[in-house]
């Protein structure tokens, strides 16, 4: 997850010198990079659209000024179509704030103008951001800026949120019309359209109808069936008479664009109006005609033969280097937490709290801090598939294919992100405009195992497979969680969530190098996020596992075997009654009376009560699974799957079905607390939550038992 | 009548009519897909399933249902 700071709600402080700016734009044009760039703050940057999904504010200051910037989710025209639309459009229509930075899009101006023109009709003050200046110059695009804000009435202002170009003029110039009065735009339409839109006027100026923007946009806006403008003046006298004579006006612009839509006849005048400043402004240099290198790169990526297999060995080598890679360091940190467990026991005198902080504490973080260069490695592999467009491509690859699963094409992007953390993949579902397709990538999100499951996995295919086919074993449970996911959602399109498919029509955006910087800066946030959660929440769970585990104490059974230790005749006998009692104690611990509670309901899929505990304690977090597993199959031992004790108690322990009925069932059940809250609250009801754990469940425990019987047979 | 989803691979084309309803046509026309846009196939996705076009500088990915609403001449 990014960093993000989060203002919403709170009020911001009252101060003379204070400057709030809307910051809109088409998706991909690099907002969230300019404000990184004007304020050294760090938002998430993807190359694709939709990853600014709320609207995010930034606190700076410069010279006298303090400045909010407010980055709203890209939007490529005033249609509420999607839900990023939406916040954009009524933030813009329904807050407070002072000026509007419009930040497009150089390299291809005309269609980003298409939104432009859009935000003239508001009664706010605009700034033109001309971003990515630095490579509409690489292209031969050459753009008259002064003449285009001369042409347009509004300052155009070169900047580069990449190279840093034309930031501090680009704030000076925010400043400059924050002082001045608002200068009204030149948008000039067609005659028919300024005919009726001068009629309009007259009759509002006849009747001196107050209101805070100007007569003209009020016209316009009344002419293109804008909701808010017409609730506005529905209330006012003058609406009866008005009424007919927008009626006329409409009917008069529809034959003129020989169209019955007054909508798409305004998107004809807007671009036509831009063609025209286009034509103006906008030199192109002579190049000769070759192929760009994003087409070169498409003609391999998206070839309709080669296109999916690239991808799928993309993805086998990405599951690869998290095995191979990552098992360099582990055992390095593996160490590191053997020397400092042994180092701060010595240090303790009391049994208890020894134990309490070697076994709980420092074991059950040390399993989960373990996997961080696995997690980091795989971090990076969907921070590059984000920020280079290639994301855009697998969708466009896989939509066919979705679709027949009742997907849609878009759902591939949070459904992948899914692999890292099912937390921003919720988020990220808000892309898809349709409630329908949105709640069923909901429930298959979880079908993607998330970074946090990988622990576990890792232990299992380290314990049952050799190393070198660990990998591949790692890539296969992976590919078939996602296959189950199609399934489950064919079937769940099928009965709940019925109804007709939406359409797909998604923007391919250019490809791009992404900065090491912006990656580096990415998967660090998530690392520290992972840490972060090791350092608390996984602590205090695992320190709650090791009191479960130890208490209650029973000390006819301690004293009983005490005895017997002491009496024991060799040195194999009294390690044996040692175990015995280890086992005994464990049984009727806590933990222990949950697991033999919970054995019935698991026996068919063949797990004994550690098994059962692990999979309930793995409720709160997945990470915390290694851990229990750890504690309760050797109590007192380091705790880590690169543990051999861990690994040969888990294949000794073990058998080979159970095992597989295990990791079908961490691959499927109940998501972690934090990410079922999450998704309650993306879903809208907490009515959601039930009905995914009970086809989690449900989903979970047959697929389980099927894989323990087949396996069983095979075997 | 010609749609988008009867042209073949770099074939250019222009447009003539949108048959979607509303909220789709207003999805269209925000990328730049309306009367009189210049538009070129680029790829296929496999079975035609997919296809990708470039209108301007952009390049869109549009599902086989949605090209097929849209009526084009060739240029």
């Amino acid at each position: 997850m990014n960093q993000i700071t989060d203002m919403e709600g709170k009020a911001c402080p009252v101060i003379a010198n204070h400057i709030k700016v809307a910051l809109v734009g088409q998706p991909n044009v690099g907002k969230s990079m300019l404000i990184n760039s004007v304020s050294n703050s760090h938002l998430h940057v993807g190359n694709f659209s939709g990853v600014t999904v709320d609207k995010t504010e930034v606190l700076f200051d410069y010279k006298d000024y303090h400045f909010t910037v407010v980055d709203l989710p890209g939007t490529y025209a005033f249609t509420e179509y999607t839900i990023e639309e939406r916040v954009t459009h009524n933030y813009l229509c329904a807050e407070e704030y002072d000026i509007i930075i419009n930040v497009v899009d150089s390299t291809n101006l005309e269609k980003n103008l298409q939104l432009t023109s859009e935000l003239f009709t508001m009664s706010k003050k605009l700034v033109i951001a001309l971003n990515m200046s630095d490579e509409a110059d690489k292209e031969g695009t050459v753009i008259d800026a002064d003449y285009m804000s001369e042409l347009l009435g509004v300052e155009c202002i070169k900047v580069s949120a990449a190279t840093k170009l034309g930031i501090e003029e680009l704030i000076d110039t925010v400043i400059r019309n924050y002082e001045h009065d608002k200068n009204e735009a030149k948008l000039i339409f067609s005659e028919p359209v300024e005919e009726e839109i001068a009629q309009i006027i007259w009759y509002l100026d006849k009747h001196k109808y107050e209101a805070k923007n100007s007569y003209r946009n009020i016209a316009i806006n009344l002419l293109k069936n804008n909701k808010k403008t017409y609730a506005r003046l529905h209330d006012n006298p003058i609406w009866t008479e008005l009424q007919p004579i927008l009626i006329e006006a409409s009917q008069h612009i529809e034959l003129h664009h020989n169209s019955d839509d007054i909508k798409e006849a305004f998107a004809e005048e807007y671009a036509a109006f831009n063609r025209g400043v286009i034509a103006e402004v906008v030199k192109q240099k002579k190049q000769v005609e070759k192929k760009t290198l994003t087409e070169k790169i498409d003609n391999v990526l998206i070839h309709p033969i080669a296109g999916i297999p690239i991808f799928l060995f993309f993805m086998w080598s990405l599951f690869q280097l998290t095995f191979e890679v990552g098992a360099v360091p582990m055992e390095y940190i593996d160490g590191f937490f053997g020397w400092f467990g042994d180092t701060v026991g010595a240090t303790i005198a009391n049994d208890d709290i020894r134990s309490l902080v070697v076994d709980g504490l420092i074991a059950g973080v040390g399993a989960v801090v373990l996997f961080v260069p696995n997690i980091v490695i795989l971090f990076i592999g969907i921070a590059l598939l984000e920020s280079t467009g290639y994301m855009s491509r697998v969708a466009f690859l896989l939509d066919g294919f979705f679709h027949k699963f009742g997907l849609h094409g878009q759902s591939f992007i949070p459904l992948v992100t899914g692999f890292g953390c099912s937390i921003p993949a919720y988020m990220s579902a808000r892309i898809l405009k349709n409630d329908r397709d949105r709640l069923l990538t909901l429930f298959i999100i979880g079908f993607m195992s998330c970074g946090a499951r990988l622990p576990v996995y890792v232990l299992f295919a380290g314990a049952f497979f050799s190393p070198e086919m660990a990998g591949n074993v790692l890539f296969i449970i992976y590919i078939s969680g996602a296959m189950l996911g199609l399934v489950a959602a064919k079937i769940l399109k099928l009965t709940a969530f019925k109804g007709a498919d939406e359409p797909f029509v998604m923007e391919m955006p250019k490809y791009r190098l992404p900065s090491v910087k912006l990656i580096w800066h990415t998967v660090l946030t998530k690392t520290m996020m992972y840490l972060k959660k090791a350092g608390t929440f996984i602590a205090a769970a695992s320190m709650l596992i090791w009191f479960l585990s130890n208490y209650p104490h029973n000390l006819t059974l301690e004293e009983e075997y005490g005895v017997k230790i002491q009496n024991a005749i060799s040195e194999e006998e009294e390690r044996s009654f040692q175990n015995e009692l280890a086992t005994n104690l464990l049984e009727q611990s806590y933990l222990g009376t949950i697991g033999k509670f919970s054995e019935p309901i698991f026996a068919p899929l063949g797990f004994d009560w550690k098994m059962s505990v692990a999979l309930q304690t793995g409720l709160a977090a997945k990470e915390v699974v290694v851990s229990t597993l750890g504690v309760l199959y050797a109590l007192g031992d380091d705790v880590d799957e690169e543990n051999n004790s861990l690994i040969n108690a888990i294949s000794k322990n073990i058998s080979f079905p159970s095992a597989i009925a295990f990791i079908v069932v961490i691959m499927i059940y109940l998501p972690c607390l934090a990410a079922s809250i999450v998704f309650t609250r993306e879903a809208g009801g907490i009515k959601y939550f039930f009905y995914l754990l009970f086809f989690t469940s449900v989903t979970a425990y047959t697929m389980a038992f099927i894989a323990y019987n087949v396996t069983k047979m095979l075997v | 009548m010609k749609t988008l989803l009867d042209c073949k691979k770099a074939c250019r084309v222009k447009v003539l009519k949108l048959n979607a309803a509303a909220e789709l046509k207003q999805r269209l026309i925000s990328f730049g897909i309306m009367k009189e846009a210049e538009i070129e196939v680029l790829e296929h996705a496999p079975r035609k399933s997919t296809i990708e076009i470039k209108v301007g500088k952009m390049r869109i990915a549009l599902r086989a249902e949605e090209a097929g609403l849209i009526e084009v001449e060739k240029i």
